[in-house]
């Protein structure tokens, strides 16, 4: 099927923060085309018998006690962080404001 | 036209447990930055959550007390979005499966019942702590991220849009307060933000059933600053509306020392959060059992306190107000009750002179026995002492935790009941103050409390007033 998905493949990349070459922009949009044809094949399927589900496994969840413990050392929790500033994580500007 | 104010509530509440919803990191406020923090609540590759079980028994309590239905199947879902205070790049929250659906809350308002109907309560994961380089977000060079806060229990609760002003949502949250408060869910600590609120808020022509474009109001950091910045934006929308303008749907921040909503700026477009089922976490089951049991005990919530106060012990609408608000108050006026009949002269003096008692001393009411107190009104009201010398022994009371009959002893207080004790006393006193004797004689009754208090100085205090009157009265009458 031919229909450009270019601009999906943009709002995507937006939302997920990625700067994406033209080159690698059209090959996403064939595989997003090629995904989205998979799921509409699989939507042709009659489910109406079927109870839907949102997990491979059929139990339920485990639950714990409310018990503490121990956390990992300051030294630990900070060392991929790409900037730190005494015992925090730093980050760069959030919001950047409007030049004008 | 005539524009009728909507107004919805969104309100996140910490839930007071030991350690994280997903992991075992305590949730103990104030502690050193990242020092409560594990591969689970940092979102490192290869981690799994799993369950808290009394973050799940606290959201069923806050739920049921809420009348929300819980659902025997809930589910828990990704929400994605990119903010530093997410260390996984999503929250793990609830969508559309949340732990409960619908529920009211019962208020109040200008002596009219009115039930503010919810939407639904659901369980999410807190993120964590910015602080920004410069004096807020906008402009700031950059943030420092504390992530002891982020993975602790959160507590969703939405109202539907049934408020009607900003008093009503004042009114709607201090009810909601109180019961969670009650269930001990949390410690509901707007400062520390424990309790957080925010609202959407529309106009609609009166009568209109199809809901105006709304406006997210964020940063309102007390039930004031509620009633504030949603009355503020009531206003600023009216006047934008009447002036033939219209709401651009948007958030806002309420500015605390300007008192007005600024619109957040650098925001782009809607979100898209993208949800899913989280895979790392199995649907929660709820089972009947469980329900049931957090069901039975659940304790009397404020509601039923306020109706039952009112009915058992004869108190006014405000009393039971008081002793519903401040618990330890009206727990200890209900174990006084016990042991002393005459509630409304019990209550008077526990909202009184009690009251100021444990202020002045910086005591709680769980400090006191009711049961002394007790004794000390039994011993009031059967002329053993006088008033003076009650409301003095009860500073001591408070303060020692002496019994009263123990401190009457000890300092000589017993009220002097026999005539014979005080005649000797008012005649000296009338044959020392002619002259107000003869003002009294004339028909200044001020002249008689000036003789009263004469004799009672004598007495130390420890003279019935009452009697001191008639005597004297009939003294200088005769004399």
């Amino acid at each position: 099927m031919a229909i450009d998905f270019s601009r999906e493949v943009d709002y995507v990349a937006r939302l997920a923060r990625l700067t994406l070459e033209p080159a690698e922009k059209e090959r996403m949009a064939g595989q997003l085309s090629d995904i989205l044809d998979t799921a509409r094949r699989i939507q042709e399927l009659d489910t109406s018998a079927v109870e839907p589900t949102s997990h491979v496994v059929d139990m339920p969840a485990v639950l714990r006690d409310d018990q503490t413990r121990p956390s990992l050392i300051l030294s630990r929790v900070l060392q991929n962080a790409p900037r730190r500033q005494k015992e925090y994580f730093r980050v760069p500007s959030i919001i950047r404001t409007d030049p004008d | 036209m005539k524009y009728e104010v909507v107004i919805g509530l969104e309100i996140h509440l910490e839930l007071q447990t030991l350690s994280k919803l997903f992991c075992g990191c305590s949730t103990t406020f104030g502690r050193e930055p990242n020092t409560n923090c594990c591969p689970v609540c940092l979102g490192l590759p290869g981690s799994l959550p799993v369950f808290n079980r009394r973050a799940i028994e606290m959201a069923v309590t806050v739920a049921l007390a809420l009348n929300s239905c819980i659902h025997p199947q809930s589910r828990f879902d990704r929400k994605n979005y990119f903010y530093p205070d997410l260390p996984k790049a999503y929250q793990i929250s609830q969508y559309d499966r949340p732990l409960s659906g619908g529920g009211f809350l019962q208020i109040e308002f200008d002596e009219e019942v009115r039930n503010i109907s919810l939407e639904r309560v659901h369980l999410e994961e807190e993120a964590g702590k910015l602080i920004h380089s410069g004096e807020s977000i906008m402009g700031s060079e950059y943030s420092l991220v504390d992530y002891n806060r982020a993975g602790i229990p959160l507590l969703e609760i939405v109202t539907a849009p049934n408020l009607a002003s900003g008093r009503e949502a004042r009114l709607f949250l201090e009810e909601l307060r109180s019961v969670l408060l009650y269930t001990g869910a949390s410690d509901c600590k707007m400062e520390e933000g424990s309790l957080r609120c925010d609202a959407n808020i529309s106009l609609r022509p009166a009568g209109q059933k199809e809901l105006g474009t709304k406006v997210e109001v964020k940063n309102m950091n007390s039930f004031r600053s509620v009633e504030l910045a949603l009355n503020f934006e009531a206003n600023r929308q009216e006047e934008l509306l009447s002036a033939g303008g219209v709401v651009v749907q948007e958030t806002c921040h309420w500015d605390e020392e300007k008192k007005e909503t600024i619109p957040l700026r650098g925001k782009e477009g809607s979100s898209d959060y993208r949800y899913f089922p989280e895979p790392d976490l199995l649907p929660l089951v709820l089972e009947d059992s469980f329900i049931n049991q957090i069901a039975a005990t659940l304790p009397e919530l404020p509601a039923s306190r306020r109706v039952r106060l009112k009915e058992q012990y004869g108190l006014s609408g405000s009393e039971a107000v008081l002793f519903t608000v401040n618990r330890p108050l009206g727990d200890f006026f209900e174990a006084a009750a016990k042991l002393y009949s005459d509630y409304k002269n019990l209550s008077k003096w526990v909202r009184g002179d009690l009251l100021y008692q444990l202020r002045e001393s910086g005591k709680t009411a769980a400090e006191t026995d009711p049961q002394k107190f007790a004794e000390l009104l039994t011993m009031l009201d059967g002329g053993e002492i006088n008033r003076p010398v009650a409301k003095e022994l009860l500073t001591e009371m408070v303060l020692s935790g002496k019994s009263p009959q123990k401190l009457v002893r000890e300092k000589g207080l017993e009220q002097i009941a026999g005539d014979e004790q005080l005649l000797p006393l008012i005649e000296q006193v009338i044959a020392e103050n002619s002259d107000a004797v003869e003002s009294y004689r004339q028909g200044k009754d001020k002249a008689l409390a000036f003789l009263v208090g004469k004799v009672m100085a004598m007495t130390g205090g420890r003279a019935d007033p009452g009697r001191l009157n008639e005597i004297l009265k009939e003294k200088i009458s005769r004399g």
